[in-house]
C-alpha cells in the first residue's frame, strides 16, 4: 500500500499566493507568521503525519475501536500516537497563548489539519473536537471555567466532545430533550446523546463533554437550549481529578467508515444526574454553537480536501505501477502501465484538478476567517465575516461531496483491486462518506447558503464575490495561453449570477421552489468558485514562468490542472445553473402521497 | 561543557534523485531538502547530553547556501542553543568543510565536536576525520554510544567485525552511526522558540580559510540499469554463476 506524502509544495503555493500569507502576517498578533515559520511548521507536521499517523490508518480501520467492560479501547497504536501528538505540542497549535497554546491563525491551522486528516482522519477527529470545545469555552465560558478546563484541553492532556445529537434531534436541534435541573452552583444533566465522536476512550485522563440540554422552564424550540460543560471526571478545586461523573458510554456504533473513531451513545445521569456547568447564559446554547460553526464546518470541508488528496496519491501510485494493455495505437511491443491510457489520465487529472481547486477555496476561506476576527479595520472585519459566512457552507458542502466522488474515481483507477480492501482505496471512500453528513448534511449547508447567506441579504455578498471573479476574467484577457480558462470562467460566472438573481427573486415568494434548488446552487457555486481559484492560480503560475522564477515544473503542472478544470469541470456550471432555474418544478411534481 | 554539532543540508532521502541532463551533478533545484539524517543523530545526541546535565551549550554549524538557515533552525528547534552558517554558494568538499570547522572550533573552543559519520548526498565519510587531524584531537568515528566522564569519554564504535570500545581524551571529534539514538520529533513550541535563537552568518573569507574545491567532477551518470534475472536449475548452477559471472564468491 502506498504511503501518504504531504503535498507541501501546493500547500505553500496556495497559502502564499492565493490565501495571501502576507496579509495574514500583517494582522495584529500574527507578526510571527512568516513564510519561514509556516514552512517549518508545515514541514514538521508533515513528518509527524507521515511517520506516526499514516502507518496507523489502515490498521485502525481494520481493527476499529471497541467497547469492553464499559471502556472504549482505541485501536492498537492510537494511544501512543496521541501521547506523541500531545508531547509534540500539536494540540495547542491554534489555542490561546494565555492557556499555553501557540495562537497560530486558521490560515496555518487548517492546512496542518489537512495533513492530519489525510494521514489518519479517524485519529484527527479527536483533536478536532477538542478544538471545538476550546473555542466554545474560550469565547463563552466564565473566567473560572476557562482556568479549570482550557490549559489541559489546550495541551491535549484532556480531550473534548460535542454532544448535540439525540435520536429525535439531528439536523433539527430544536427537538433536543436532554434536561438540566439547577442545583446550587451546577446543574444535574439527564438524557441520551447519540453519535458522539470520541465520546469515550482511554487515551486521555479526562474528557470534557459540551452538552446541549434544556432547563426546566426553557421555552420550546431552538430558543430554549442551553450549553453545559460535563466532565467525565469532576475536577477538584486544586485542579486534580475527583469523582467519576454520571456519564456512561452504553454502546458504540458499527459503521461504514472511520472505524478507528468511536461513535458513542452516551447516557447522562442514570441516578442523581450528571453534574454540569452552564456555559454563558441559559437558553443561548445554540447561539454559542453558531459562533464556532464556521471553524468547525471549514474543518470538515478540509477533511474532504484531505481525503481527496489521499485518493489522488493512492490512485497515482497504482496507475504508475499497474501494467495492463499497450499504448494506444500499438499492437505489439511492451505492455505499459495504465497511466499511459488516456482514460486513466483523465481520471487522474480530474481528481487532481478538483482537489487543487478545493484546497485553494478552503484555504482562502480560512484566511477570510482570520481576517474577520483580527483585521484592525471594522469595515474590513465585517466584509470578511460576510465572505467567510458565505464560503463556509460551500467549502463544507462542495468539498465533501466532491471528495466522495473523487474517492470513488480513485477506486475506478484501481480497477478490481480498488474494490478489494487491501489497496486502501476503498477505505478512503468509506471514510469520506461521513463528511457530507456530520456537522450539518449537504442539504442543511445548502439551505443555510441560499437562505441566510444569499436570499436574506439580496445576494449582496454573493454579488461581491461574483465581481471579484469578473476581475479575474479581466486579468485573463491578456493571457492568450489561458484563453480556454477565460471562456469557461465567463460562462460559469454568468451561470452563477443568473442563478443568484433567480434565487433572490424566487425565495421570498416561493420558498419551496428555491429550497428545492439549494443543493444544485451550492454545487454551482462550488464549481465556479473552484474555477475562480484555479484561474488565479494559473495567472500566478503564468507570471512566474514568464519571469523565469521558481519551480517551472510545478507551475506548468498548475496551468495544466487549471486548463483541465476549465475544460471538464467548469462547463458543468452551465448545466447546474439550468437545473437551479428550471429544475424545482419537476423535483416537487410528485406529492408526498404519490411516492 | 560546550558542544559543537554540524548539520548539513541534503536532498531529502525519500526524494528520487535525478542526474542533471548535462552530467555535471544531480538536480537540486526545487527539490525537497532536509537535514542529513546522520547530522540529526548528532544534534539529538548533543540535546540528550544537555538534558542529562553533561552539556551546557550546543552550537550548531552548517556550511553551504543561504537556505541552510532552515536546517539550522530545525537543529535549534530540536534543542541547539545557537547556530552559525558559513555561507558559500560553492560546492563544499570535505577538506574545505574541515578547514572551516577548524576555524570555528578555534574560536568557540568546544570540548566535543559531534558530526554525522557521512552525508547521504556524497557519502564521503571524511570531514570528521579530517577535522580531527587538522585540530590534532582524538577522534572516534561511527559511534553507537558515548558516555562523558570528566576529561574523557567512553565510546562504542561500530566496526566491521562488531563493536569496539575506546576511551578517548577530550576535546575530541566523534561521528555518529545509526544506532546511537533515534532523533525526536520537533515540538511545535520549540519550532516557535527556534525562530528567536541567535543565528550568525559568516563568510569563508572572514574565517580566513580557502574553501575552493580541490576535486573536479568529471561526469555524473545514472547507475547502469539492472538487467533481467534468470532462473537457475540448481544450487550447483547458482554457485557457478556467482563465481564465474558475478564474481562475488
Ligand atoms: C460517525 C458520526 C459521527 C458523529 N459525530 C457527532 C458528534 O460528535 N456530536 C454530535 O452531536 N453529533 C454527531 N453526529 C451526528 C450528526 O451530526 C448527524 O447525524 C447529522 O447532523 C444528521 O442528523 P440525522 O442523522 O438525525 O439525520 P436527519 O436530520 O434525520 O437527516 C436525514 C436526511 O434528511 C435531510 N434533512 C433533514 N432536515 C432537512 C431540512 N430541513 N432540509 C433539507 N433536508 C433535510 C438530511 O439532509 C438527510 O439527508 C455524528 C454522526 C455520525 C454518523
Amino acid at each position: 500500500m502506498p504511503t501518504y506524502t504531504a503535498p507541501l509544495k501546493d500547500m505553500q503555493f496556495v497559502i502564499r499566493e492565493l490565501a495571501g500569507l502576507d496579509e495574514i502576517a500583517a494582522l495584529p498578533g500574527c507578526a510571527e507568521v512568516s513564510a519561514d515559520l509556516v514552512d517549518a511548521v508545515l514541514g514538521e507536521a508533515a513528518k509527524f503525519a507521515q511517520e506516526v499517523l499514516d502507518p496507523l490508518n489502515c490498521s485502525g480501520d481494520k481493527q476499529g475501536a471497541r467497547l469492553a467492560g464499559g471502556k472504549v479501547i482505541a485501536p492498537d497504536g492510537f494511544a501512543l500516537a496521541y501521547k506523541q501528538f500531545v508531547a509534540a505540542g500539536w494540540n495547542g497549535l491554534s489555542g490561546q497563548t494565555a492557556f499555553g497554546g501557540q495562537g497560530l491563525p486558521h490560515s496555518v491551522a487548517l492546512p496542518v489539519q489537512e495533513m492530519w486528516s489525510s494521514a489518519n482522519m479517524a485519529f484527527c477527529l479527536c483533536p478536532m473536537l477538542t478544538a471545538g470545545v476550546l473555542e466554545a469555552v474560550g469565547h463563552h465560558g466564565s473566567a473560572a471555567q476557562q482556568k479549570t478546563f482550557l490549559p489541559k484541553l489546550t495541551s491535549g492532556e484532556w480531550t473534548g466532545t460535542m454532544n448535540l445529537t439525540e435520536p429525535q434531534a439531528g439536523s433539527d436541534l430544536s427537538a433536543v430533550r436532554a434536561s438540566a435541573v439547577p442545583e446550587g452552583d451546577h446543574y444535574r444533566i439527564r438524557g441520551t446523546k447519540i453519535f458522539i465522536t470520541w465520546g469515550e476512550h482511554e487515551m486521555a485522563r479526562n474528557i470534557v463533554h459540551l452538552v446541549l440540554a434544556r432547563t426546566p422552564d426553557a421555552p420550546e424550540g431552538v430558543k430554549g437550549i442551553s450549553l453545559f460543560i460535563v466532565p467525565k471526571f469532576l475536577v477538584n478545586a486544586d485542579g486534580s481529578l475527583g469523582e467519576r461523573n454520571e456519564v456512561k458510554c452504553v454502546s458504540i456504533e458499527h459503521k461504514l467508515g472511520i472505524h478507528a473513531s468511536p461513535t458513542c451513545v452516551l447516557a447522562y445521569g442514570d441516578d442523581k444526574g450528571a453534574i454540569g456547568y452552564l456555559v454563558g447564559a441559559e437558553n443561548r446554547g445554540l447561539e454559542y454553537m453558531f459562533t464556532m460553526m464556521n471553524h468547525a464546518r471549514l474543518g470538515v470541508g478540509m477533511e474532504g480536501v484531505a481525503l481527496a488528496e489521499r485518493a489522488c496519491q493512492f490512485a497515482l501510485d497504482y496507475a504508475k505501477t499497474r501494467v495492463q494493455g499497450r499504448e494506444i495505437g500499438q499492437r505489439s511491443g511492451d505492455r505499459v502501465t495504465i497511466i499511459h491510457h488516456p482514460d486513466v489520465r483523465r481520471m487522474l487529472m480530474s481528481m487532481r484538478a478538483q482537489t487543487e481547486a478545493m484546497r485553494a477555496l478552503a484555504y482562502v476561506a480560512a484566511a477570510a476567517l482570520d481576517k474577520s476576527k483580527l483585521h484592525p479595520d471594522e469595515k474590513q472585519r465585517r466584509r470578511q465575516q460576510a465572505l467567510v459566512d458565505l464560503l463556509t457552507p460551500i467549502v463544507k458542502g462542495w468539498c465533501t461531496e466532491q471528495a466522495v466522488e473523487i474517492a470513488s474515481t480513485g477506486i475506478q483507477v484501481h480497477g478490481g483491486m480498488g474494490f478489494i480492501e487491501e489497496t486502501g482505496a476503498a477505505q478512503i471512500l468509506r471514510d469520506a462518506r461521513i463528511t457530507t453528513i456530520y456537522e450539518g448534511t449537504t442539504g442543511i449547508q445548502a439551505n443555510d447558503l441560499i437562505g441566510r447567506k444569499v436570499a436574506f441579504e439580496q445576494g449582496a455578498t454573493a454579488k461581491a464575490v461574483i465581481a471579484q471573479m469578473r476581475g479575474v476574467v479581466g486579468d485573463l484577457d491578456q493571457q492568450p495561453t489561458l484563453a480556454t480558462m477565460r471562456t469557461a470562467l465567463v460562462a460559469g460566472v454568468t451561470a452563477l449570477e443568473t442563478a443568484t438573481d433567480w434565487l433572490v427573486a424566487t425565495f421570498p415568494a416561493k420558498p419551496a421552489m428555491a429550497t428545492a434548488a439549494a443543493v444544485p446552487y451550492l454545487k454551482l457555486f462550488g464549481t465556479v468558485a473552484g474555477g475562480w481559484q484555479m484561474a488565479r492560480a494559473a495567472l500566478v503560475a503564468q507570471k512566474q514562468l514568464a519571469a523565469g522564477q521558481g519551480d517551472a515544473g510545478f507551475y506548468r503542472a498548475k496551468i495544466a490542472s487549471a486548463l483541465f478544470y476549465a475544460g471538464h469541470i467548469l462547463p458543468q456550471a452551465s448545466a447546474l445553473g439550468h437545473t437551479v432555474i428550471n429544475g424545482s418544478a419537476s423535483t416537487l411534481a410528485l406529492d408526498v402521497a404519490d411516492f | 561543557m560546550k558542544v559543537l554539532v554540524t548539520a548539513k543540508r541534503v536532498i531529502d532521502p525519500y526524494v528520487k534523485v535525478r542526474v542533471k541532463s548535462d552530467g555535471s551533478g544531480v538536480e537540486t533545484a526545487n527539490i525537497k531538502m532536509t537535514m542529513n539524517p546522520f547530522c540529526e543523530i548528532a544534534v539529538e545526541q548533543a540535546v540528550r547530553m544537555k538534558e542529562a546535565g553533561v552539556v551546557s551549550e550546543i552550537v550548531v554549524v552548517s556550511i553551504g547556501a543561504q537556505q541552510c538557515q532552515e536546517t539550522l533552525r530545525t537543529a535549534m528547534a530540536m534543542g541547539a542553543d545557537r547556530g552559525i552558517l558559513v555561507e558559500t554558494a560553492d560546492e563544499v568538499q570535505p577538506l574545505a568543510v574541515a578547514k572551516a570547522l577548524k576555524a570555528i572550533v578555534d574560536k568557540e573552543q568546544p570540548k566535543l565536536v559531534i558530526m554525522g559519520k557521512q552525508a547521504i548526498d556524497d557519502d564521503c565519510n571524511q570531514s570528521g576525520q579530517m577535522l580531527a587531524a587538522l585540530l590534532g584531537w582524538p577522534q572516534a568515528a561511527f559511534i553507537s554510544n558515548i558516555a562523558v566522564n570528566g576529561d574523557g569519554a567512553e565510546v562504542t564504535r561500530e566496526i566491521d567485525g562488531g563493536l569496539e570500545k575506546l576511551s578517548i581524551r577530550l576535546p575530541a571529534v566523534v561521528t555518529t552511526d545509526l544506532r546511537l539514538n533515534e532523533p525526536r520529533y520537533v515540538t511545535l513550541p520549540n519550532i516557535m522558540k527556534a525562530k528567536k535563537k541567535p543565528l550568525e552568518i559568516i563568510k569563508p573569507d572572514a574565517l580566513g580559510v580557502d574553501m575552493s574545491p580541490r576535486l573536479t567532477t568529471l561526469k555524473v551518470q545514472e547507475p547502469a540499469k539492472r538487467g533481467a534475472g534468470v532462473k537457475v536449475a540448481d544450487v550447483k548452477e547458482l554457485v557457478s554463476k556467482l563465481k564465474n559471472e558475478a564474481r562475488v564468491i
